[in-house]
């Protein structure tokens, strides 16, 4: 038993066990309290549909071998002028919603393509170039933003030229678009049908992408390059494949996360989005050089949970604890991926 | 070098000169791009000399400290340390505690100074350990260790100080008795605590530096006693000075403004000592190690040098600097962001240094302050270039920032290409 216990330990880490305890003593102080479980259940599946895509992005960059792709703000920003355009001409409902999607799809395969011709270039640091070109390109879109000649109403300002900083969605009928697309309620538990669905479809291609040839190569490439060159798979190109597929869900995930949040965020908005994703995926059981689908829920899981039982538990204490769940967040995010780093980050001298 | 043995003498030469402008301009990219980038937004701008003068002696006078630490590190080839955040956030705490004690001025500086030291080293022992778990990957982890950092730093301001930390101070602390607000004023505090020690007009320091200098140099021409001939270059080692102390002289006397600029003599001494011992710091034993780690950390693993300690102790060395260099700048700008101010050190220092042409695995400290010149002129001009140009001051401040993360992130790729270049030149030499 002690033994068995002591493997757990080791495969699981030891700040995997601390986040899984922390949330489990959330999960009973929001008992205790007696908290609306219903509620934080409803909103804990909500999240997790909404943040769920961004955190599968991880999955073809880490599979590929570039690493979790800290830059995949490149592909939020995709999704970003996707919905601009599609809100632009006037759609609502699922036509803006899908339109954006389609929009966002071939830009990304642009970018991504190009990014990952960059990742080629920098083997062995790629996780800090994808940060910095992330920024950089965030940076570049916030003077974009100020000047792009958007004229419909909700994006535009009303003076001036630019778009706004954080942009609605209800008018266009988005907002909350698939979270209530066939949601039904069971014991006061609100399940986001539409959502989860999305989010579990977008899964199951990927799973049937890893299995495809063009798969099996990317994951032999990221696994093993020698042994991958060596059987004649083109390492270079299955790694820019990867970089593509990732920057594609990016913008995908970005669409269903604002559809959910009921706004676009511009500007600084996609700045630290993709560290989110990076802390979701490692927390799940993932490493900088292996990742499963089952990594990408377990970690939406217990990451989003933990975020969504935080806030009205430590806002049950005092009022002054309020900003307790959002430190809790910045110090459980980047343990983890410091965490990661340290496992298998390093070379041996 | 093959060239010779297959063209023309001729030919070859020309070769050579393409080669080696080729290799200027690579190695100098960054700098010559800026240089024209700063002088063209400077141009737009169309700024007023007197306000550039005396804002660009505040801005160096305020950073160059910070970026002088990130030197170490570099040598000893651990790239750019973007965990001098944690000095940074270290020097903060202290400022904040000296503050409530209401230790004012130069003694409220120097006790700063002294407080923080042992904890700014603590915290850089346990990133160096960190850092020796994730070699080549020193840089990402930093960065993120810097995030990680400002988690518990907010923990501890916002949470304990005024609960578990007792802190009775209506001033500092929010109303509710619990956690620091959100900006600190220093003012009749610790504010110009090292600037105000002694200041001197821009004309009256111009000709002392000419003076010191001249002596200097007489001084090692009276060393060098054998040979006494006048060459271009010792010509030219008197000539400098002399020129700095003249144009001192013609300032003094012309009724330009520019003649009352007053310089902060103190920090401008820290830093000078602080060039002065980094200068003197690679000439050591350990400086030597530094090196000899930061070019081949096998080769000197197997000489004897204890790796893992000097790496450790160019991250002490370096944390340590950046949480002194960050006084310097607090008590400069007079007033800080308590949860804000230490967030873009890092990047802002790490962006100077790499204009100034420093790169991932070479710095130095002529590079460190033409960088911080460099980079503060371009934050100065650019909100009034961008006015200009597109009629929105905004545009150009969000191009500064874009400019900090271009460029690191050009520097990172550069680097990776460079090597790749080398790589392939290698190949081409063994063919």
């Amino acid at each position: 038993m002690a033994k068995r216990m002591r493997e757990l330990v080791r495969d699981l880490g030891v700040p995997r066990l601390i986040i899984l305890g922390f949330f489990l003593i959330l999960c009973l102080m929001a008992l205790v309290l007696g908290l609306d479980v219903a509620g934080l259940m409803s909103s804990s599946l909500v999240r997790i549909g909404m943040n769920g895509v961004l955190v599968l992005a991880m999955l073809p960059a880490i599979a590929c071998g570039i690493g979790p792709n800290f830059g995949v703000s490149l592909g939020i920003l995709c999704g970003l002028v996707g919905a601009l355009v599609a809100m632009e001409w006037q759609l609502s409902g699922f036509a803006n919603f899908f339109t954006a999607i389609l929009l966002s799809l071939p830009l990304a395969t642009v970018v991504g393509y190009a990014y990952g011709w960059l990742l080629n270039r920098v083997k062995g640091s790629e996780m800090m170039l994808a940060t910095f070109v992330g920024f950089s390109m965030v940076s570049v879109m916030k003077i974009a933003w100020l000047v792009v000649p958007f004229k419909s109403p909700e994006a535009a300002w009303p003076i001036g030229r630019g778009v706004r900083v954080t942009i609605s969605l209800a008018n266009r009928e988005v907002a909350q678009l698939l979270n209530d697309f066939w949601a039904f309620e069971i014991g006061g538990v609100t399940i986001p049908t539409g959502l989860l669905l999305f989010f579990l479809a977008c899964c199951l291609l990927m799973w049937l992408f890893m299995r495809t040839k063009t798969g099996i190569a990317m994951y032999t490439a990221g696994d093993n390059p020698r042994f991958a060159e060596a059987a004649g798979i083109n390492v270079d190109k299955n790694r820019i494949v990867g970089t593509v597929v990732s920057t594609m869900l990016g913008g995908v995930g970005i669409l269903v996360y604002a559809q959910s949040f009921g706004f676009l965020q511009l500007y600084e908005g996609p700045m630290f989005m993709p560290f989110i994703a990076v802390a979701a995926i490692l927390i799940g059981g993932a490493s900088i050089k292996r990742a499963s689908i089952a990594h990408v829920l377990i970690g939406t899981f217990l990451f989003q949970g933990i975020l969504v039982v935080a806030m009205p538990v430590a806002n049950a204490f005092t009022v002054d604890m309020s900003s307790m769940a959002e430190i809790s967040r910045i110090i459980i995010q980047n343990g983890i991926i410091l965490y990661a780093l340290t496992q298998t980050g390093g070379e041996r001298t | 070098m093959t060239k010779g043995t297959v063209s023309a003498p001729g030919k070859g030469h020309l070769r050579d000169l393409r080669r080696a402008l080729v290799g200027f301009l690579t190695s100098h990219m960054v700098t010559i791009m800026f240089v024209a980038l700063s002088l063209a937004a400077l141009y737009i701008s169309g700024m007023n000399s007197l306000l550039y003068l005396t804002d660009i002696i505040a801005r160096i006078s305020r950073n160059a400290f910070l970026v002088l630490s990130l030197i170490i590190p570099v040598v000893a080839g651990m790239g750019l340390n973007f965990s001098i955040v944690l000095g940074a956030m270290a020097a903060q705490a202290l400022i904040i505690f000296v503050t409530h004690w209401g230790v004012t001025g130069f003694a409220g500086i120097l006790l700063c100074a002294v407080l923080v030291t042992p904890l700014a080293a603590l915290l850089g022992y346990l990133t160096g350990h960190l850092f020796n778990r994730t070699k080549g990957q020193e840089m990402i982890t930093g960065l993120i260790l810097g995030y990680f950092a400002a988690g518990w730093y907010q923990f501890i301001f916002l949470q304990l100080v005024g609960g578990i930390i007792p802190m009775n101070n209506p001033i500092l602390v929010l109303s509710s008795g619990v956690g620091i607000r959100t900006t600190v004023d220093l003012t009749g505090g610790l504010k110009y605590g090292l600037d105000n020690v002694y200041r001197l007009r821009l004309p009256e320091m111009l000709i002392i530096v000419g003076v010191v200098g001249l002596l200097y140099q007489a001084y090692q021409l009276f060393r060098s006693s054998g040979d006494r001939r006048l060459t271009r270059s010792r010509l030219l080692s008197v000539a400098l000075p002399v020129a700095v102390a003249v144009a001192g002289l013609l300032l003094l006397t012309s009724g330009s403004p520019l003649r009352n600029v007053r310089i902060p003599v103190a920090t401008w001494l820290a830093i000078g000592g602080l060039c002065l011992l980094i200068h003197f710091l690679f000439k050591t034993k350990l400086g030597q190690d530094l090196r000899s780690v930061g070019q081949d950390r096998h080769v000197a693993q197997v000489s004897g040098i204890p790796v893992d300690q000097v790496r450790i102790t160019a991250i002490v060395l370096s944390t340590v600097l950046a949480a002194w260099g960050h006084i310097i700048f607090l008590q400069n700008m007079g007033a800080f962001s308590t949860y804000g101010s230490y967030e873009q050190v890092g990047m802002y220092a790490i962006a100077a240094i790499l204009i100034g042409g420093a790169t991932v695995t070479k710095a130095t400290i002529g590079q460190a302050l033409l960088g911080v010149f460099l980079f503060h002129t371009l934050f100065i001009v650019a909100p009034a270039a961008g006015r200009e140009l597109f009629g929105d001051a905004q545009v150009g401040e969000y191009f500064r920032v874009f400019v900090a993360y271009g460029v690191i992130g050009v520097t990172l790729a550069m680097h990776a290409w460079k090597s790749l270049l080398q790589r392939r030149q290698r190949r081409e030499l063994e063919e």
